[in-house]
């Protein structure tokens, strides 16, 4: 790649991330998403893990429902990044433009992973609130914080790969939130066993290791893995990859 | 400036453009007509290069819309059919984010807005959000999109479509000062509009052009002029059958 497809890249970064993060804070969804986000990981946390009863002062009861909060909430906000394009019929102006079309799909990614990070920084409160309460692990605390917010960029471009096969924001959501919930469950031990029994311990193992729960918890322990950021990382640039196929198998005019 | 080579496309083996090829040299106003489904807005998307040709190609300025996609684009302004735009935006955001994938710099950005906000008359709605503006403005806001970095390429399909008499004449004038600097090619279903725009017609059927001359020219082929001229050349059969 030369310097002057990088450049294109970096303006269809900066447009797209520029025009998205608009078009979330110039509508009600940036706020509706991230005042919903709050309360409901705030009455997980604080009601259902029952926060105050653990006597410790971390975060393991916030942090332990975030990937499930996100299988909802990140299609939630991605579902619309490319079926609205479609559904509008601004994909063929965005298709008219000379930018490039990798550089579109980060833009679009990077603007609903900011969306994500806001509603993330409004939880800090709560980790200042740990701190007052006792000695915290400071540390697994950020580590934490870091990975699930990687972890919601994987989640985003899932979603954003499923929004590019459907002109329906509905079914990109129900599509995101399924696939979302299969990469989740992987790692869950109710499953693991499950495939343990069927399969033996190795098939599990292997199917765990393709979970976003299983890569995630981790990171929970104040242990950060190279291979758990690795994998997400990856994840994401496969995504990104078959989002840009998709957009441009549009041009040869086949459905 | 445009060259159209044996431009064609299929949709499930049902030839939708078959072999279209055409030139447009500056200051040509080039009206493309045709029925519904005739091949126009198939041609037009493959020009601009949302859609790919399965054979042919189109240069605009010598740049191939196959091998140098983002070059050939540069040249382009493209008014889709239906005048899509983001609505949740003010015409002013929308020109902004068409600008920055341009890659303006600031200062070209800040000029080609106002400049394009002046021709296309939005000056009065620039900052209202496009979902409550009227037909006709969104369609100027449309044509505002296509005119931004001065392309000498204008593809334009359907660019009177949902505008009253006097926005019709604005946006007739707009073309008509800008014609001498630049290619234009129009697709329309009026033929009122090419007699009074265009200085050469293309009369496409079935993916495939059947005229190509003058509107007068056109006109005097037939005794009940360009209209019975054009129900002459066209088949009576509708295309997408």
């Amino acid at each position: 790649m030369n310097a002057l497809e990088l450049r294109l890249v970096w303006t269809g970064i900066t447009a797209a991330w520029r025009k998205e993060i608009l078009a979330y804070f110039a509508t009600p969804l940036a706020y509706l998403f991230i005042a919903i986000f709050l309360f409901c990981v705030g009455v997980f946390t604080w009601d259902v893990s029952g926060f105050f009863d653990t006597g410790a002062a971390d975060l393991s009861p916030f942090f332990y429902w975030h990937p499930w909060m996100y299988l909802l909430f990140m299609p939630a906000l991605s579902m619309r990044l490319w079926s609205e394009e479609s559904e509008r019929g601004t994909r063929e102006l965005l298709l008219s433009l000379p930018v490039s079309l990798p550089g579109l799909v980060i833009g679009k990614l990077l603007a609903a992973w900011t969306v994500a990070g806001v509603a993330l920084l409004f939880t800090l409160p709560w980790w200042l609130a740990v701190n007052y309460l006792g000695p915290a692990d400071n540390s697994a605390i950020i580590l934490s914080y870091f990975v699930s917010w990687i972890m919601a960029l994987a989640y985003l471009s899932l979603g954003s790969v499923v929004s590019a096969l459907t002109t329906s924001s509905v079914i990109a959501f129900v599509l995101g939130t399924v696939g979302g919930f299969l990469l989740t469950a992987a790692g869950w031990p109710l499953v693991t066993s499950n495939i343990s029994a069927l399969f033996g311990p190795i098939a599990a193992d292997l199917v765990a290791q393709f979970s976003f729960l299983t890569h995630f918890e981790t990171a929970q322990r104040g242990v950060l893995e190279l291979r758990s950021v690795v994998y997400f990382l990856s994840f994401v640039a496969i995504m990104v990859a078959a989002n840009t196929l998709l957009i441009a198998y549009r041009r040869s005019g086949r459905r | 400036m445009l060259e159209v080579n044996a431009l064609s496309k299929s949709y499930l083996s049902r030839p939708a453009v078959a072999g279209v090829s055409f030139e447009i040299a500056q200051g040509e106003v080039v009206g493309f007509l045709g029925q519904n489904g005739a091949g126009k807005s198939t041609t037009m998307r493959m020009i601009a290069g949302v859609l790919d040709p399965d054979e042919g190609d189109a240069r605009l300025l010598g740049k191939s819309i196959l091998t140098e996609r983002n070059d050939a684009q540069r040249h382009i302004g493209y008014l889709p059919e239906g005048a899509p735009l983001y609505l949740e935006m003010t015409p002013r955001s929308h020109l902004r984010f068409l600008a920055d994938c341009l890659g303006l710099t600031q200062s070209e950005r800040r000029e080609a807005t106002d400049r394009v906000i002046a021709d296309s008359r939005i000056s009065a709605v620039a900052d209202q959000p496009i979902s409550s503006l009227s037909k006709g403005y969104r369609r100027r806001v449309s044509l505002a999109g296509a005119l931004l970095n001065d392309p000498p390429v204008l593809l334009l399909d359907e660019p009177l479509d949902g505008l009253d008499p006097i926005q019709k004449r604005a946006v007739r004038a707009l073309i008509a000062r800008m014609a001498p600097d630049k290619a234009i090619l129009i697709s329309t279903h009026t033929l009122e509009d090419v007699g009074m725009m265009c200085s050469r017609v293309l009369i496409v059927d079935h993916g495939q052009i059947v005229a190509d001359d003058t509107p007068t020219a056109l006109a005097a082929r037939s005794n009940g002029g360009l209209e019975s001229t054009f129900v002459d050349l066209v088949s009576t059969e509708d295309p997408r059958l």
